[in-house]
């Protein structure tokens, strides 16, 4: 694994990086250098993880678990590596709890169906909270209506953080029979309090699913602390390809679960009529899978390792505290969420007086920078926020305090056409 | 590649600022709001990034006597739809049906709008030719346009 740097939390070591991303040298619009503010949404790919996927095709490229022959092996051997790879980096036992799927999207689709349809019924009450992403909430609503079952939400305060005593007064109800929610949202970037809502559901005996979409590419995550019953990412949103993710589901619940998708590679023995499932994982793994990108979430999972997720973490509180500082001092602009940065991400939406979103991305567009506007896949929150849309600029390794500089600088070109 | 931000001249941010034939949301929750007097109202939004209006015809004679908007959109959404509301009005059904595009979009200076900015210039239009066509069924039962109407809204970006 030569090529990779021995970094500190500070922001030059930091900034050394940025060599192994060739897209960050890009020039855009008028000649002006790329300003990438969008990881919440995707994140870029260093060269450690084209190339593995390169060489995949290259070198080793062949259907997996099935022919004997070499290549056959090398690429199931490559392919089940980044599962232990996972295993390692979210803290778990068992290899066979990892199911590789499309990303969080589907792995929370996967839940509905696999595990929602045998276990939900009606009557019952599936819990989320008011700052989900859609991906979150629409699956949940789909099974509970098909289910006669309810979906109730955990409301947010004005600061951006979960209300807690909502999730009390569901689970005293006793119909609770499953509670949903995000690491870390994906618009304000709120924290959440994971292991305090683990700990209540435990006591009702209720299971519990977190999106862990945005926190595991930030922050040190320990599922064994943590204590959930399911848990689903995305690689893309690391470093990695895009239509790989992870879906982490305890044995004990795995075992109570039907399949997904029927096909190959799930299957123990096929008759005409009737049909004895693979074991765990390859029971949800249908279908020749997304082998060269694993291998390539695989590399990503390597990069960041050396990095070390706590010094990624402390590099985004810089950042994030900088950018904080910096767009407070900008007239008319409004930062949603919390200002303590203990409990938020790299994920900052704003907007700037009664400018609409749109225009603010496109005229700061035309200085390179891309961030995010819109309603991020969270309407249900933009409902709570009380508006059509947010601005959002989101951080990772990359990103500098000048990029910063550059975002508020474009700021009063946007208030200069608006006349503010 | 330069000059996406031209758009934003001073006609584009002026009517953005004040746009006309316009209620605010507030306004429209009131009971005088023009909403409750309206012949057909039609809402529509842009799903993935948020524009979202309603637009009011009273319409009298097979005129368009009067026509307002209400909702939430950006400066384009909203310069667009204000100026489509003064093309529209005083004009006959008829008129109305017939108004393209680049009848707003040249207007404004957007002939060259990027693809996908687009859809903020023309969610008004499809909003109006929709109101248009329930309007139809629900009122001119023998119009043999309803369907070709709503094909048009259908395609139109």
């Amino acid at each position: 694994m030569d090529g990779y740097l021995k970094l500190q939390s500070t922001d030059s070591s930091f900034e050394n990086l940025r060599k192994d991303f060739p897209i960050l040298s890009r020039i855009v619009r008028d000649n002006k250098k790329l300003v990438y503010l969008d990881n919440a949404s995707t994140t870029q790919k260093p060269n450690q993880v084209i190339d593995s996927i390169t060489d995949y095709y290259q070198n080793h490229n062949a259907n997996i678990h099935r022919a004997v022959y070499a290549l056959a092996e090398e690429a199931t051997e490559a392919y089940e590596a980044t599962r232990d790879k996972i295993a390692n980096f979210i803290n778990i036992q068992n290899r066979q709890e990892i199911i590789f799927v499309r990303g969080t999207t589907e792995a929370i689709n996967l839940v509905a169906y696999a595990w929602g349809r045998p276990h939900i019924k009606e009557g019952d009450i599936i819990v989320t909270t008011e700052y989900e992403h859609h991906s979150n909430i629409v699956p949940w609503q789909l099974l509970t209506q098909e289910k006669k079952a309810k979906l109730e939400y955990i409301g947010m305060d004005d600061n951006g953080e979960l209300i807690l005593d909502d999730l009390d007064k569901f689970l005293a109800t006793g119909k609770v029979k499953l509670v949903t929610f995000s690491l870390m949202s994906n618009v304000l970037g709120t924290i959440t309090d994971a292991e305090k809502i683990v700990e209540k559901c435990k006591a009702a005996g209720v299971p519990t699913l977190i999106d862990g979409a945005q926190a595991v590419p930030h922050m040190e995550v320990d599922l064994e602390k943590l204590g959930c019953d399911f848990f689903a990412f995305s690689g893309h949103k690391m470093l990695g390809p895009t239509g790989i993710g992870v879906l982490w589901v305890r044995k004990s619940v795995l075992e109570t679960m039907s399949p997904f998708h029927g096909g190959g590679d799930m299957i123990r023995e096929v008759h005409k009529y009737e049909t004895t499932w693979n074991d765990l994982p390859y029971k949800f793994e249908a279908g020749t899978p997304n082998i060269a990108d694993v291998v390539g979430f695989g590399a990503a999972i390597d990069y960041l390792t050396k990095i070390g997720m706590d010094n990624i973490r402390e590099h985004e509180i810089e950042l994030t505290t900088y950018a904080i500082e910096q767009l407070s001092k900008v007239k008319g602009l409004h930062i949603y969420g919390t200002k303590d940065i203990s409990k938020r991400g790299g994920v900052i939406s704003f907007n700037f007086a009664d400018v609409h979103p749109h225009d603010v991305a496109q005229i700061i567009d035309e200085e390179g920078i891309a961030v995010r506007s819109g309603h991020h896949c969270a309407q249900v929150l933009m409902e709570r926020l009380d508006v059509a849309a947010t601005s959002r600029a989101s951080f990772y390794i990359y990103n500098t305090k000048e990029e910063i500089d550059v975002l508020i600088n474009s700021l009063n070109k946007v208030a200069k056409v608006f006349k503010l | 590649m330069s000059g996406n931000a031209d758009i934003y001249h001073e006609m584009i941010v002026d009517y953005s600022r004040n746009p006309v034939n316009y209620e605010t949301p507030d306004q429209r929750k009131l009971d005088d709001s023009f909403f409750n007097s309206t012949d057909v109202t039609f809402h529509d939004s842009n799903p993935l990034c948020g524009d979202s209006i309603d637009i009011g015809m009273k319409i009298d004679d097979d005129k368009v006597t009067d026509i307002k908007f209400t909702g939430r959109g950006c400066a384009i959404c909203m310069a667009c739809t204000s100026v489509l509301t003064e093309i529209a009005k005083g004009k006959t059904l008829d008129e109305v049906r017939k108004i393209d595009k680049t009848d707003v979009l040249s207007e404004l200076g957007l002939e060259h709008l990027q693809a996908v900015r687009i859809k903020c210039a023309l969610l008004s239009l499809k909003v109006v030719k929709s109101a248009l066509y329930t309007y139809m069924g629900e009122h001119l039962p023998d119009s043999q346009d309803v369907d070709n109407l709503k094909d048009e809204v259908a395609n139109l970006y």
